[in-house]
């Protein structure tokens, strides 16, 4: 199985139609807060975040691939009764690292992509507990069980998520 | 300096846009204190969102009845059968039950206490939530324009659920009792112990502010105090699940009354008010008073000679006799049919739909956290006192 790609040439960059570009951030925002509060264990899942993973490695602009974080980061506090920034900072930079791994890594294949989700899901939940513990100044509990638990059901959602995904994704 | 700006084009926009985020961090985190005010970000993805939360969830509601009230009705006879005589046995729980609470009013009249009663409830659906674990709340499908305001109280039959935090037009944000951010004063009901409840970081709901050496024990109830002024006094809260002992206070942790994960309809109370029992409600009866002043030992009965050659009990404060009503404590019991409960004052207000509301209102009665509650529990009358008989017929209709 081959992780890493040698050339640029052997990157392919893709784009999305406006309206699934819209669309796909959108419908993963009103699933995460419809479907918890009537399943309350699908609140394990982070889908806001496996969109903007794989917009991120799809699209391989880290402009693009912060700015989608940040918007979709900002749209989800908004629902929440935390200030505005905790998750639009987490998911920018979510954003942004996975857009410049997706330059450097190859994401089609399932093992890398769960892997890669599962770092990301990671990283996202310590940028998302450090800036509410340390700019907000909200203590959370940071409990590794649950975390590693919660890293392994998103990377595993991601693995199909994207596979649907993909059926929008127009070569550049 | 452009140069090494062009260079790392990516790393720059990243910075600049983390600091832009983390500037307004700061500034919204500063001014928390001020009162709280709509971000319009925060309206615009509410109001975006919350329209097609409402229209599954009505949507699903309607297939839900239709296929429950018209087409699947196996067992409905057996179950209104069975309906029937749990109604019968109710009823006779609610005719003991009014006798207590008309005792209990008698006694609030004599020490003039005022609780707050629920006067308005208004029904709404859960229609979504904040979609994460971190931040514990819901949004209904009632607003602003359904005269929801903000710290409004919201209930089920089970008991607390939390409380309005923010309104917007067509929906409210409730922020939920297990939530970090909540605070809401609660009493241990068999101690009398006064603590605040909220959330821990995993979600679980706490009971603090309890010192070390109170003999707390698992399965106590815990209710609300009223003294936030948000939520009505008596309400359950939950029941103590766990003990632990930390350096000063305990650690509690409670089960919360209502299923605060699986909630599909709530109550906001809309209207509260502050009750001082009125005086119709003891008057036309034997008065507790009477009743505590016939019974107590050890007053003897003072006959005095008045001026015009009249004789008159001194006793009670110089009150004369003529001027209390007939003390009967001992008149004979009622057939139970003719001590037909009858709806309290505070009831008869509560508006139609509220059917799961009566299942609060027996703890809603005088129950007591606060420095009040001492005096209330030293009135009840002495064991040996007991039974007390009281006359229903007597309380105004």
């Amino acid at each position: 199985m081959r992780l890493s790609q040698t050339s640029p040439e052997q990157v392919e960059v893709y784009r999305f139609p406006w309206l699934a570009a819209a669309l796909i951030p959108a419908l993963a925002i009103f699933f995460q807060a419809f479907l918890p509060a009537h399943l309350p264990f699908l609140s394990i899942f982070d889908v806001p975040l496996l969109v903007t993973i794989f917009l991120g490695v799809t699209r391989r602009n880290p402009v693009t691939g912060l700015l989608t974080g940040c918007v979709i980061g900002l749209i989800q506090d908004s629902l929440t009764h935390h200030p505005l920034g905790v998750y639009g900072i987490a998911k920018t930079v979510v954003g942004f690292g996975a857009s410049s791994l997706g330059v450097k890594l190859d994401v089609e294949n399932a093992a890398s992509r769960f892997l890669v989700t599962y770092g990301f899901y990671l990283l996202h939940q310590f940028l998302y507990f450090t800036v509410q513990r340390g700019l907000v100044g909200q203590a959370l509990g940071w409990a590794w069980g649950h975390e590693l638990l919660a890293a392994l059901a998103n990377a595993t959602a991601a693995v199909a998520l994207f596979a649907v995904l993909d059926r929008f994704k127009q070569r550049n | 300096m452009e140069n090494l700006l062009t260079r790392h084009r990516n790393l720059s926009v990243l910075a600049a846009v983390l600091f832009v985020q983390v500037f307004g961090l700061a500034v919204q985190v500063k001014r928390s204190n001020d009162p709280q005010q709509t971000r319009l970000i925060r309206y615009w993805a509410v109001t975006a969102i919350t329209p097609f939360e409402r229209a599954i969830v009505h949507t699903q509601g309607a297939v839900y009845g239709v296929w429950h009230n018209y087409l699947y009705l196996r067992g409905v006879r057996q179950e209104n059968r069975d309906l029937k005589a749990q109604i019968e046995q109710l009823r006779l729980e609610q005719v003991r039950l009014s006798q207590d609470a008309s005792q209990a009013r008698r006694l609030q009249v004599l020490l003039g206490f005022k609780e707050q009663s629920i006067l308005e409830t208004m029904p709404a659906q859960v229609v979504g939530s904040s979609g994460s674990e971190q931040s514990r709340s819901l949004f209904l499908d009632k607003g602003g324009d359904d005269g929801l305001k903000k710290n409004m109280a919201v209930i089920t039959s089970d008991g607390v659920v939390g409380k309005v935090f923010q309104v917007y037009p067509h929906t409210a944000q409730v922020l939920l009792i297990n939530d970090q951010t909540s605070g809401l004063g609660a009493i241990v009901e068999r101690l009398r112990l006064q603590g605040i409840v909220r959330g821990s970081p995993n979600g679980e709901t706490m009971l603090e502010k309890v010192m070390a050496d109170e003999e707390v024990q698992a399965g106590d109830k815990v209710i609300t105090t009223g003294g936030d002024g948000i939520f009505p006094k008596g309400l359950p809260v939950g029941s103590i699940v766990k003990v632990s002992s930390s350096d000063l206070f305990l650690k509690i942790r409670l089960r919360p009354a209502a299923d605060l994960s699986r909630l599909e309809e709530v109550l906001v109370i809309t209207k509260m008010q502050d009750v001082a029992p009125a005086a119709g409600d003891v008057a036309g009866s034997q008065r507790a008073v009477d009743i505590l002043a016939a019974r107590l030992p050890g007053v003897p009965e003072k006959t005095e000679t008045n001026k015009d050659g009249s004789t008159g009990n001194a006793a009670a404060g110089g009150v004369p006799n003529a001027a209390l009503p007939k003390s009967t404590p001992q008149s004979a019991p009622q057939a139970p049919h003719q001590l037909a409960p009858q709806p309290a004052p505070r009831n008869a207000a509560k508006k139609p739909g509220n059917e799961s509301l009566p299942k609060l209102l027996p703890h809603s009665l005088p129950h007591s956290g606060d420095p009040q509650a001492k005096p209330a529990k030293s009135l009840q009358p002495p064991p040996a006192l007991k039974p007390v008989s009281f006359s229903v017929s007597d309380r105004k209709p």
